[in-house]
């Protein structure tokens, strides 16, 4: 059979690649064997575009994972990998039919190997990409043999070669990915096709590295509906009584000449004219001001958000400042205090000082408290996650697991954040004072509270399109810099700007899923899916790291939006148990005996680890047999009734109890 | 001090005769019996007169057969920071209780009432520690230690975790001393069987229906038929008199004569646990003992032998000897392990919460608890894969009634769906621990036995490792979270028979009337598995889990009929030998297993990592590619996450964990009230389907309780407390992480230059 000759990709069982390296020979067949065989996919969607799923989703069945003899097969027939623009494929049998894999809209093979000494089949090149085809009649058995692989380019962070460790002189790669997982791949020894396989991986893997575009410039799947519609900011604004006679909309930004990282439309005090904003603005670091993220309904205390007082080694003062913090504190007249939240530990904030930056003092700051939340920054967070990464993936240790976990202060530093929004909401909702929140720029740990105390607070933010909202609201538009905490298509894998502070975020709110099971309307995939296309450079909606650069690049229309897909396949982001007690303020416990690591997402890639069956595919199942019984039960009252009709005289009115009222929730 | 004991115990003893009754009587009338003095019994008359302090002392509400050792008045009782309620604190011969002035209000009342043991009673057996408080100071009190001083404060802690703080420096000096020194001298020295409160306790008794108790051969019978399994019972030990230890009847393997049985009293005998649909079978032995004498070695060594043998119908199965006697588990470690665990669910104040918050979980690694639960649970795993593979297992140990009580419960559990319907866990609980003589009495200790060393929580570590099984796998269990609970606290109410005796010839001998008259001939003590005991049929509707899917009605062929086979399957079959058509649930899987496992190391495709992934941890894999069947063999899944605190238990009690609105118990609430639904659906078709009016015979889950606002993560236990609906808020958590790293000083969020201004 010929093989192509320049990108010849063999997938060699990897136990016999036996690296020098230590971390890398970590890496067992069996774990991979493992990883792949846990990404098996849901075969009835194949034909909808699988990339919500990424391959990870929770099956609705338990479907038999394909026995590890998969690995000896693949010695024998060999194994594919296609690698496409917008992700790597696997197949675990022999790629017999070009069908079978899906190809996303405007995707184009750019590498496609198999090695196969049984299907006949040929390549032929197209553009810049390879088409496979195969004359062969294939069983439909290997036909049913999914996917075993499905990743993202997208989530690749680094790409490690770890060639030459064999005497057969194999070459192997480790690619290190974004999403709690590393992929090892090896092909035969052969300079040419080793050399460009290599390079048009990190070709693709890195785009803008190479002035190339990501993918979702180049997706162009047509959805129902329009992601990029979900969140109007005056819409939602209105939904809070906004504006009043306290608060007024502000277009003093509208062309971000205020300060470009804050959206267009603020909202302020209305008693403080736009010239005043312009002077608080020097005032604050990246000339974020305070504005108003959330207003009680009943109590009009509110959730403000800033970056901190550039006060400086000298503790310089700004009148401006001081007033303006004054006037958001009258503008709830149930309460004569303000809190300011800092979300820093107080030696950071400290040490800000001399960098120019500050806190607010509680001396020149009438009637303020200032509290701090000793949430630390994004470089903690970053090798936390990191520790997190070699406690989970790709063993556990069993005995330890306990104290390894908490050695990498994952979950501690989840509790602080959560204790922080907790605090604020408590402020806020009991207290019935206004909070100011901010960190040091204020669009990290600041966006982490106000968003999560804001979902403590209102209902409509923990249902699907109201966390759309939140997130478009409190991180997109406020300027949470994705591009560059993410690094989407970026080869600086150690680029110190990078942190998980989103992934923190979603975490957060599955610790409160998990505490309120019935108080969100949607679930666990829904977390997972935004954590997987975060990283994934389908959707235009985590590009760039502010508004203004968002519009700047037209993304809404060059792009699609996440929420467009997740809109159009709403049903498998819905939490059957939602109870809508919208008005119920939700209070967790920040206790670690409450506080558990996300099994479903960093150990996902974890066979054993699956879940069993998720309660809430019982509830479903529940909900079918309901259906099902009432449908019955109304074809047998119907029958009663025209029964009844019929022998009416004898009988008088047979009283058919009614069936009983039910709510639906689905 | 020492004259006030001995009147205390005379005055236990006296309870005991008929006399009771009479006391009973007239106390309720009007008289508090107080013991004091030299070995008598005063009666305290209790005058209510209008002009004096308004002591509307509340009677307590007492069971029949209990009376009032002491009491004091007032007492306050501590509910959280800067509150609490006067009332009058009672120590009975079943229970410490506290009165309450203030009448508890349907609202607060927590869902799951208890008719023996109200939200503020302690039954004595219930007791953990007490400590003195003294100037916010705490000292542990010890029985038998006690001066004639008593701390202003008394701190209960009870074994199923609830905290009580009672206030002593408002009641009259000799009352506060009385009462100290009865709760003292009551749940923290060492009394005799007899004092239990189920010996005074007088009510008619009656035998749960659903639950089979193995007292009778025909109980055995069924159960030997039920499995097909070949084994005989033994009737040899009716009255107990080959052996005190076994129960009047067992089963054993054919071979096994009656001679066999006699001649070590049962020791060295393989007693019939249970059999596997593939003819395997789970046998349990006690040791004989271990001798010097080379003749007798030797003797005991050809009977062994000739038991195993029996074990093994003669070869036709291979045989997996379990040996607990050398030192696995060892039960003093387990002990010590659990003594660790649960000092840290018994807090009493909001400091110490957040305090133990800050290295929680490696605090809870060090305790090792649940490294104990992996354990046992991995043990029966592999047990089960023995079983699964077509062997015998023969579990030996000294007594066969620790361990082997535990693994083979666990192991039928697993693959046995009968045993996880309710009343067939209780039947398999009267099967392995009560009637296999395991001793409760000692291993809970019941009497407060200076001698610890016999105290062990085996029972418990059952019920943890089912609690694991069943949070990992709920659609297979007919039971609740909830049950288990409350059969772990039960444990500690000393009433029922089940829980109360190291064997059954210790309770037929104990239950024995000194002068029988006509009609009986035996005190009857309750079985714990009568629930309407202690819960209203509302309240049990708790116990069943509305995950749980019912067996779907089928052929009752499915079952095949014994056959036994004869080929050996001992060591790894080569391919072509093709695996005999009669598979037990998971044959062909470990065929692979083996098959892929030998081809492994032939192709030298494993390194030497991956051959430590332990047989249990493949058995688990294979097993988890198949699909799942709820009525089938279920697997514990072992890796570290998967192992989990058993939250219900562990924190119903503790305020500051308590999640207002939320904890799985809504997710319950939901699916239970939707199963409430279906089943009203059913009945109405059953209605019209026949034309009539059914009586309506709905299955209640907990479906109308409360509003899912009104829950809370501690139903059905603790109460919400409406005094408090502010959140708690976690202090001392900076000090956890300190200075993580330098990386905490580093420069914030901005690293793209130096703000200019």
């Amino acid at each position: 059979m010929p093989e192509n000759p320049v990108l010849s990709w063999h997938l060699l069982p990897i136990s016999e690649l036996r690296q020098d390296d230590p971390h890398l020979s970590s890496h067992t067949s069996e774990q991979l064997a493992s990883s792949l065989a846990y990404l098996v996919e849901d075969k009835k969607d194949r034909r909808q575009p699988s990339m919500g799923a990424l391959g990870n989703r929770t099956l609705p069945k338990r479907e038999p994972l394909p026995s590890k003899d998969s690995l000896a097969e693949s010695k024998i027939t060999g194994n594919g990998i296609l690698l496409r623009k917008y992700r790597l494929v696997k197949e675990r049998s022999i790629l017999t039919n070009y069908e079978l894999f899906d190809v996303l809209f405007g995707e184009q093979s750019e590498a496609a190997r198999f090695a196969d000494s049984r299907v006949s089949s040929s390549t032929s090149r197209s553009d810049r990409s390879f088409h496979l085809r195969s004359n062969t009649c294939k069983s439909p058995e290997l036909r049913d043999s999914a996917f075993v692989l499905d990743v993202p380019l997208g989530v690749i962070s680094r790409i490690e070669k770890a060639g030459g460790a064999l005497s057969r002189g194999d070459v192997s790669y480790v690619l290190v990915c974004k999403d709690i997982r590393n992929l090892k791949f090896a092909h035969k020894q052969d300079t040419q096709g080793r050399t460009s396989v290599f390079e048009t991986v990190m070709r693709l893997a890195f785009p803008v590295s190479h002035n190339l575009q990501v993918f979702a410039y180049e997706y162009g799947q047509i959805y129902p509906e329009n992601g990029w519609k979900v969140y109007d900011p005056s819409a939602e604004y209105k939904r809070m009584g906004l504006p009043n006679e306290s608060w007024r909309m502000t277009r003093i930004n509208e062309h971000y000449e205020l300060c470009d990282t804050y959206p267009a439309m603020l909202l302020v005090p209305a008693n403080v004219p736009d010239e005043d904003l312009k002077r608080v603005a020097t005032f604050r670091a990246k000339n974020r001001i305070p504005v108003l993220s959330w207003i009680h309904p009943e109590s009009q205390a509110t959730v403000v958000r800033c970056s901190q007082p550039m006060v400086g080694a000298n503790g310089k003062r700004s009148k401006d400042d001081e007033k303006y913090l004054q006037a958001i504190m009258d503008a709830n007249a149930q309460s004569h205090k303000l809190f300011i939240f800092d979300a820093r530990p107080s030696v950071n904030a400290v040490a800000n000082k001399t960098k120019g930056g500050g806190f607010e003092s509680e001396d020149t700051y009438q009637n303020a408290e200032l509290v701090f939340l000793d949430i630390h920054n994004i470089h903690v967070m970053r090798e936390s996650l990191r520790k997190l990464k070699e406690v989970v993936y790709p063993n556990i240790e069993e005995s330890h697991w306990l104290s390894n976990l908490e050695s990498t202060h994952w979950l501690e530093h989840i509790k602080l954040i959560l204790a922080g929004a907790l605090r604020i909401a408590d402020k806020v909702e009991s207290g019935k004072t206004s909070v100011v929140i901010h960190c040091s720029d204020g669009w990290d740990r600041t966006a982490q509270l106000t968003s999560l105390a804001m979902l403590m607070l209102d209902g409509h933010y923990r249902t699907v399109r109201g966390f759309q909202v939140l997130i478009e609201k409190e991180w997109l538009t406020f300027g949470h810099r994705f591009q560059m905490r993410i690094g989407h298509g970026d080869k600086n894998h150690s680029d110190a700007d990078r942190s998980p502070v989103f992934l923190q975020f979603i975490d957060c709110v599955w610790q409160l899923t998990r505490q309120f099971p019935a108080a969100f309307e949607f679930n666990e995939f829904f977390l997972i899916t935004i954590l997987d296309h975060l990283y994934s450079c389908l959707f235009g909606t985590f590009l760039c790291n502010s508004e203004q650069q968002r519009i700047k690049e037209g993304l809404q229309k060059k792009t699609i939006s996440l929420w467009s897909y997740i809109n159009s396949h709403l049903e498998e982001f819905l939490n059957p148990l939602y109870v809508n007690y919208s008005h119920h303020v939700l209070y967790p416990i920040v206790s670690m005996r409450h506080l558990e690591l996300w099994v479903g997402y960093y150990i996902r890639w974890n066979p054993r680890m699956r879940l069993q069956e998720p309660i809430h595919h019982c509830y479903k199942e529940l909900l079918l047999k309901r259906a099902e019984l009432k449908k019955k039960v109304e074809e047998l009252q119907r029958e009663l009734i025209s029964r009844s009709a019929s022998s009416s005289s004898e009988r008088a009115a047979s009283p058919t109890r009614s069936v009983t009222p039910v709510q639906t929730f689905v | 001090m020492h004259d006030s004991l001995r009147a205390l115990r005379f005055s236990v003893a006296v309870c005991l005769t008929p006399v009771k009754q009479v006391i009973e009587k007239e106390f309720r009338i009007l008289k508090i019996p107080v013991f004091g003095g030299r070995c008598s019994v005063k009666y305290i008359e209790i005058k209510i007169k209008d002009g004096e302090i308004s002591r509307k002392e509340k009677q307590p509400d007492l069971q029949p057969g209990e009376v009032i050792f002491c009491s004091a008045y007032p007492v306050l009782k501590c509910e959280g920071p800067q509150r609490g309620v006067y009332g009058t604190l009672c120590c009975t011969n079943f229970k410490i209780t506290f009165i309450s002035e203030e009448s508890l209000s349907e609202e607060t009342a927590p869902p799951l009432s208890n008719k023996l043991l109200g939200e503020n009673d302690i039954a004595l057996s219930c007791v953990d520690q007490i400590y003195g408080v003294h100037d916010e100071k705490k000292k542990l009190i010890i029985g038998g230690q006690v001066r004639n001083k008593y701390p202003p404060k008394l701190l209960i802690y009870c074994k199923d975790f609830r905290v009580f703080q009672f206030g002593l420096s408002y009641a009259k000096e000799e009352e506060a001393k009385k009462i100290f020194q009865g709760i003292v001298h009551h749940s923290l020295e060492p009394k005799s069987l007899k004092c239990a409160f189920a010996f005074s306790y007088c009510e008619k008794v009656l035998y749960p229906e659903a639950t089979v108790m193995f007292e009778s051969k025909d109980n055995w019978k069924l159960e030997v038929n039920r499995t097909r399994s070949s084994c005989k019972i033994a009737h040899v030990n009716e009255n107990y008199v080959v052996s005190e230890r076994l129960p009047q009847y067992f089963a054993v393997p054919f071979a096994v004569s009656d001679e066999d049985i006699r001649k070590f009293k049962g020791q060295g005998v393989p007693l019939w646990c249970w059999s596997h649909s593939n003819g395997s079978a789970l046998f349990k032995m006690s040791a004989l003992p271990n001798v010097q004498d080379d003749g007798t070695a030797q003797v005991y060594r050809m009977f062994v032998d000739r038991m195993t043998n029996a074990v093994c119908q003669n070869q036709m199965y291979p045989v997996k000897i379990q040996d607990f006697s050398s030192g696995f588990l060892p039960l003093s470690d387990l002990q010590q392990s659990y003594n660790k665990f649960k000092q840290f669910f018994l807090i009493d104040n909001t400091a110490e919460f957040w305090l133990s918050d800050v290295k929680w979980f490696s605090s809870i690694e060090n305790t090792g608890w649940l490294e104990k639960i992996r354990e046992c649970l991995n043990k029966a795993t592999e047990i089960v894969l023995s079983l699964e593979e077509n062997s015998c297992v023969l579990m030996i140990e000294e007594d066969c009634s620790d361990l082997c009580c535990l693994f083979s419960s666990l192991v039928q559990v697993m693959l046995d769906p009968h045993y996880r319907t309710t009343s067939g866990f209780q039947s398999l609980i009267q099967k392995e621990w009560v009637v296999g003589g395991h001793s409760f009495l000692d291993r809970c200790n019941h009497l407060y036995q200076k001698e610890k060393e016999s105290q062990s929580p085996l029972f418990l570590l059952f019920l943890e490792c089912v609690w694991q099984l069943l949070q990992q796998h709920a659609p297979a269990f007919q039971f609740s979270e909830t049950y288990l609970t409350v059969v772990s606290d039960s444990v500690h109410i000393p009433l029922f028979s089940t829980f109360l005796f190291n064997s059954q010839h210790q309770r037929d001998t104990a239950t024995k009337l000194e002068y029988p008259d006509s009609q009986r001939h035996s005190l009857m003590i309750p079985s714990v598995w009568d629930w309407s005991l202690q819960f209203d049929w509302k309240v049990q509707a708790l116990f069943t889990n509305p995950l749980y899917v019912e067996k779907p009605k089928q052929d009752k062929a499915l079952r095949k009929p014994y056959r036994p086979k004869h080929q050996r399957q001992f060591s790894l079959p080569n391919s072509s030998s093709k695996p005999s058509p009669r598979k037990s649930f998971f044959k062909e899987e470990t065929d692979n297993l083996k098959k892929m496992l030998s081809g492994m190391r032939i192709g030298k495709w494993i390194n030497a990592t991956e051959m430590q992934l332990s047989a249990t941890k493949q058995f688990y894999e294979s097993w988890q590619r198949k699909p799942l069947d709820y009525h089938g063999l279920i697997l514990p899944c072992l890796d570290g996450p998967a192992i989990k605190i058993w939250l219900q238990r562990y924190l119903r009690w503790i305020p500051e964990a308590q999640i207002f609105g939320g904890g799985s118990v809504l997710t319950m609430k939901k699916v239970s009230d939707l199963a409430a639904e279906i089943e009203d659906l059913k009945n109405e078709m059953e209605k019209m389907a026949h034309d009539m009016h059914a009586g309506n015979t709905t299955k209640l889950f907990f479906s109308s309780f409360h509003a899912p606002t009104r829950l809370s993560s501690s139903f059905p236990f603790a109460s919400l407390r409406t005094w408090s609906m502010r959140p708690f808020i976690p202090t001392s958590i900076v000090q956890s992480l300190g200075s993580v790293s330098n990386l905490a000083e580093k420069e914030d969020e901005d690293t793209e230059g130096v703000v200019v201004f």
